[in-house]
């Protein structure tokens, strides 16, 4: 557990919706959500998940921390935006749902499992390491995302598509064995280092 | 009236000439219907038409006119002559628009014509131009019972329209509950939260106008009189005469003694009104019993409300959510925290959901549960409850918990309960006796002490609330001339409180103008005709003291019926009651309908045309044929409707007289009765059907089938329903035939 969690949890130790509100984005809005139930009633992903949005909401106040850090359902959010067209007190419910999901990434309690999630890794880590994003080696890490086995039948599946790719020039094979990079991957180290920097200080801060 | 003079006058437009021998129709009224003048008119209700009969009445002395067209609901305005009766015979929407246009049916659409004609002239024979009884006074004068702010809201309202006003209240300080609040819900922009009490602005506003005359400490001795002549004794030996009466006692508290599974004993758990008095005793601070600072409250919505538990309200009362969270308010305020737990948070008004916001906004908890006991905690208390969003037993930790345990109404006794008594020991029907007694055992003090016949104060209809027409007219009560504002009716927030006592105020000052002028209080506003009967004739049954729903009759020193033109509705409800028929109004009688009915041509059982009556309630039955009528909605040519003014001035006479003279069936339509009624008279449809089940006994005389006739509940909408219950009624008597009774 890293330090900045130790400290969030000691601060607010009985109280999540604080906490929430201070550090989940669009959070303060979720003491005004009035538990009607229409943006559940309202998202194309109600069957795949445990929590609809009222119901994380709910466990929010009821200070269930863990469980809803730890939930995959903020993970599954779509972006549709139907709960936010729909929200009679006007929550920037998928802004809640993604800030949510953020920090309990930061909280290291994000499901380790969640295709999602796991997307979110690989694309970070190709950002980290090149400067920039190779689609080749996310789509390929993503297809072998579950094992070798199923990555090969991933594969096949794909097999037109990749041909028709290739033969229109939009996907380069050899990009795989090290592919180009940015111009200037220091200077996006050096970024990414202030970065860093930076949530240390804002974690120094919450200690106190 | 000496000369009477029947002008009938025949519309030939809007398609009744190309369906109806219009010529014939003319002759049928001066044959049949002993019309002095007969005519005919392109179109009745253009102003050629109204001059033709205007001047009739003027240089020919016609004194009942016949207007025979549309029906009685159109072209009010058109047909409205002075001084005259008025008959209107509907071949419109009744006949013509019922009936098919084929030559079939030109036939019997023609006899049904020619009976509405004969119909038409028998209840214009029958009738009198209705001239108030001259019993009436006009005091511009109100008495307002109860000084919280209903109260005080009639009182400074009804002020400011000119009248005088008399306040009485019980007790020696005005404001009632609202006096005791800390602050109080915004009425406008909810979003800002509580705001400061002001009640005393109000207080001082009655204290000094000068029309207002406040009687503090005082009850009410005795209310005798009607509208426009009440006279009222206080307890402090003054009299008063005033015009009407607003009642405004306004509620008090379900006892949460009744819920021992929250722990009421424990003097940190207490009911909102407890809440608030300790709130505003600490301006503002929140302290537990024993003087420390409490930091933790739960609010417990619908303590003992909304719940089919005995002794508990089966009610919401309307207030306690809103309540609850201006409460929270102080709560957070003070720096505490503030959990609400609620099963539906209900927040009615313009600012009800802005002022919940208002209460998020400040970080009040708002749970969605189910509150099952609260027990004490190692020195706090601890709250049990079903949490319903997460389907989940859970417990919350509190120094104070509030109960949101609802309104009680704080009503006169149930009036009729010493009159059933007695009905029941008449009966000898020892268990009633012994339910009513208990009954009584627990019923409040009088508080307008009515010098009636039906008892000492206001009906009640559900709950100990004071009845009221709810849906069409709820300011009337069932004692003609009082009103009851606030809490007392219904259960209800402040705003709400204020808005009843300014309408109910309103509705008191037009009952003493309109009975000034010997007029009816809703639903037949401005009638002028009054029930009398005829004394020589008169058993001293008791019935129409007893069945008028309004409470209007009272009984001589010899026992005979005392009748109060300004408290009668003119519902005809003891019209029908009577068994030896005295009762009347000078243009609605027992003859004016059973002379209808007799006038109707009935064929030769061998015709294979039966006649069908139909008595409709003209409040929402009637309309509903005529709409039947707009929509084209054919019913059996056989049928012959005739208004009535509710369905409990159905004299039995007329049913009997019915089958004597040889109609095939008959048909009752009223409204809804019981505790959800819809009839606008609150009994009538009740005593119709009362009455009616005991019709059985006269068919079984006359050797009929029970299924000649049928009564109904219907409503105003059941456009559909009534032309089926018409034809179904033909079909039956096709099936067990014509009646045996034609001449
Ligand atoms: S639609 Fe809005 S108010 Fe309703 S439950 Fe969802 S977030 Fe809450
Ligand atoms: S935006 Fe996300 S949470 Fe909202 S309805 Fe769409 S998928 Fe559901
Ligand atoms: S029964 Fe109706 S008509 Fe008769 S006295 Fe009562 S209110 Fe008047
Ligand atoms: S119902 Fe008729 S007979 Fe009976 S008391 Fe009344 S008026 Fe007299």
């Amino acid at each position: 557990m890293s330090e900045m969690n130790q400290a969030m949890i000691e601060k607010y130790r009985s109280n999540f919706l604080q906490e929430v509100e201070a550090n989940v984005e669009e959070g303060h809005w979720v003491k005004m959500c009035m538990q009607c139930g229409v943006c559940s009633g309202s998202c194309p992903m109600e069957n795949n998940w445990d929590h609809p949005p009222q119901e994380l909401f709910m466990m929010i106040r009821a200070n269930k921390r863990d469980e809803v850090l730890s939930s995959s359902s903020m993970w599954m959010c779509t972006s549709c935006y139907n709960c936010i067209a729909r929200c009679p007190r006007g929550l920037p419910i998928t802004h809640i749902m993604h800030g949510l999901a953020s920090y309990g990434k930061r909280m290291g309690l994000a499901p380790k499992e969640q295709p999602t999630v796991k997307f979110g890794d690989i694309f970070w880590k190709s950002i980290v390491e090149n400067g920039r994003v190779n689609e080749l080696k996310i789509g390929v890490g993503l297809y072998f995302m579950n094992g070798f086995v199923q990555g090969i039948k991933n594969a096949l599946a794909g097999k037109e598509l990749g041909l028709a790719m290739m033969k229109t020039k939009r996907m380069n094979p050899m990009e795989y064995f090290g592919g180009h990079k940015c111009k200037d991957r220091s200077g996006i180290a050096k970024m990414l280092a202030k970065a860093a920097e930076f949530e240390a200080e804002h974690v120094a801060k919450f200690g106190k | 009236m000496a000369d009477m003079k029947i002008g009938a006058y025949i519309c030939k437009g809007c398609g009744i000439e190309d369906r109806l021998d219009v010529g014939q129709l003319v002759n049928t009224a001066k044959r049949d219907g002993k019309a002095a003048i007969g005519k005919d008119h392109e179109m009745l209700c253009n102003a050629e038409g109204v001059k033709m009969i205007q001047d009739d009445i003027t240089n020919e002395g016609v004194t009942h006119v016949v207007v025979v067209g549309c029906s009685r609901r159109a072209k009010t305005e058109a047909f409205s002559f002075e001084g005259v009766h008025i008959n209107r015979t509907n071949i419109r929407e009744g006949v013509i628009w019922v009936r098919p246009d084929t030559d079939e049916a030109r036939e019997t659409t023609q006899e049904m014509a020619d009976d509405y004609v004969r119909m038409g002239c028998a209840e214009a024979k029958f009738s009198k131009v209705p001239a108030s009884s001259g019993e009436q006074g006009l005091t511009r004068s109100l008495l307002v019972v109860g000084g919280g702010l209903a109260g005080l809201t009639a009182t400074i309202e009804g002020a400011k329209t000119g009248y005088s006003v008399e306040l009485v209240n019980a007790s020696g300080e005005l404001g009632g509950s609202s006096a005791r609040e800390y602050k109080r819900i915004p009425h406008k922009n909810g979003l800002q939260g509580p705001v400061d009490n002001d009640i005393d602005q109000l207080i001082a506003a009655v204290n000094d106008n000068a029309r207002i005359t406040v009687h503090l400490n005082t009850t009410i001795t005795k209310t005798d009189g009607a509208p426009g002549r009440f006279s009222v004794e206080l307890s402090d030996g003054k009299s008063l005469t005033v015009g009407a009466i607003v009642q405004a006692t306004g509620s008090k508290p379900y006892d949460m003694a009744n819920l021992p599974e929250f722990s009421p004993e424990n003097p940190d758990v207490m009911d909102q009104g407890q809440f608030e008095a300790m709130v505003k005793a600490n301006n503002g601070a929140i302290k537990k019993s024993d003087g420390s600072d409490a930091r933790n409250v739960v609010f417990v919505q619908c303590a003992g409300q909304r719940s089919e538990k005995p002794g508990h309200l089966p009610y919401c009362s309307g207030h306690c959510c809103m309540t609850s969270i201006k409460q929270a308010h102080y709560v957070k305020a003070a720096g505490g925290d503030a959990t609400v737990i609620f099963d539906d948070l209900r927040t009615p008004g313009a600012t009800g959901e802005d002022f919940y916001r208002s209460g998020q906004e400040a970080g009040v908890a708002f749970s969605k549960g189910e509150v099952a006991s609260v027990k004490a905690a190692g020195g706090a208390l601890e709250v049990g409850y079903t949490d319903k969003i997460l389907a989940e037993e859970s417990t919350i930790k509190a120094d104070i918990v509030v109960l949101a345990t609802g309104q009680i109404p704080n009503s006169g006794p149930n009036p009729y309960l010493p009159i059933e008594l007695a009905q029941a020991k008449e009966d000898k029907d020892d268990a009633l006796v012994a339910k009513i007694e208990a009954e009584l055992e627990v019923q409040p003090q009088p508080i307008l002490n009515l010098n009636y016949r039906q008892g000492t104060d206001l009906p009640h209809l559900k709950h100990g609330f004071n009845d009221s027409h709810f849906i069409c007219f709820p300011y009337e009560t069932r004692r003609t001339g009082i009103y009851a504002a606030g809490p007392v009716r219904r259960p209800m927030d402040d705003q709400q409180a204020v808005e009843d006592a300014t309408g109910a105020v309103l509705k008191a000052i037009q009952a003493c103008e309109n009975s000034a002028l010997g007029r009816a209080a809703h639903p037949r506003s401005g009638d002028l005709s009054f029930p009398s009967f005829r004394k020589d004739g008169c058993t001293q049954c008791k019935r129409c003291t007893v069945e008028c729903p309004f409470g209007a009759i009272n009984e001589d020193e010899q026992g005979y019926p005392q009748y109060n033109e300004g408290r009668c509705r003119r519902c005809g409800t003891c019209m029908g009651a009577c068994p030896v028929r005295v009762i009347s109004f000078e243009n609605y009688s027992i003859d004016t309908v059973g002379q209808q009915l007799k006038a109707v041509d009935i064929p030769d059982e061998f015709d294979e045309k039966p006649r069908i009556l139909v008595l409709a309630c003209e409040n929402d039955a009637y309309p509903a044929l005529d709409m039947a009528g707009m929509n084209r909605t054919e019913y059996s040519a056989f049928a012959r409707v005739v208004p009535v003014r509710c369905l409990g001035s159905v004299n039995v006479i007329w049913i009997t007289d019915a089958l004597n003279s040889g109609y095939d069936g008959i048909i009752l339509l009223g409204c809804q009765k019981g505790d959800n009624y819809q009839c606008h008279f609150v009994k009538g449809s009740e005593m119709a059907h009362i009455r009616m089940s005991k019709v059985d006994e006269t068919l079984k005389t006359l050797n009929l089938e029970k299924e000649r006739v049928g009564t109904y509940e219907v409503a105003i909408t059941d456009v559909d329903k009534i032309p089926q219950i018409i034809n179904d009624m033909e079909k039956t008597i096709g099936e067990i035939g014509m009646s045996p009774f034609k001449f």
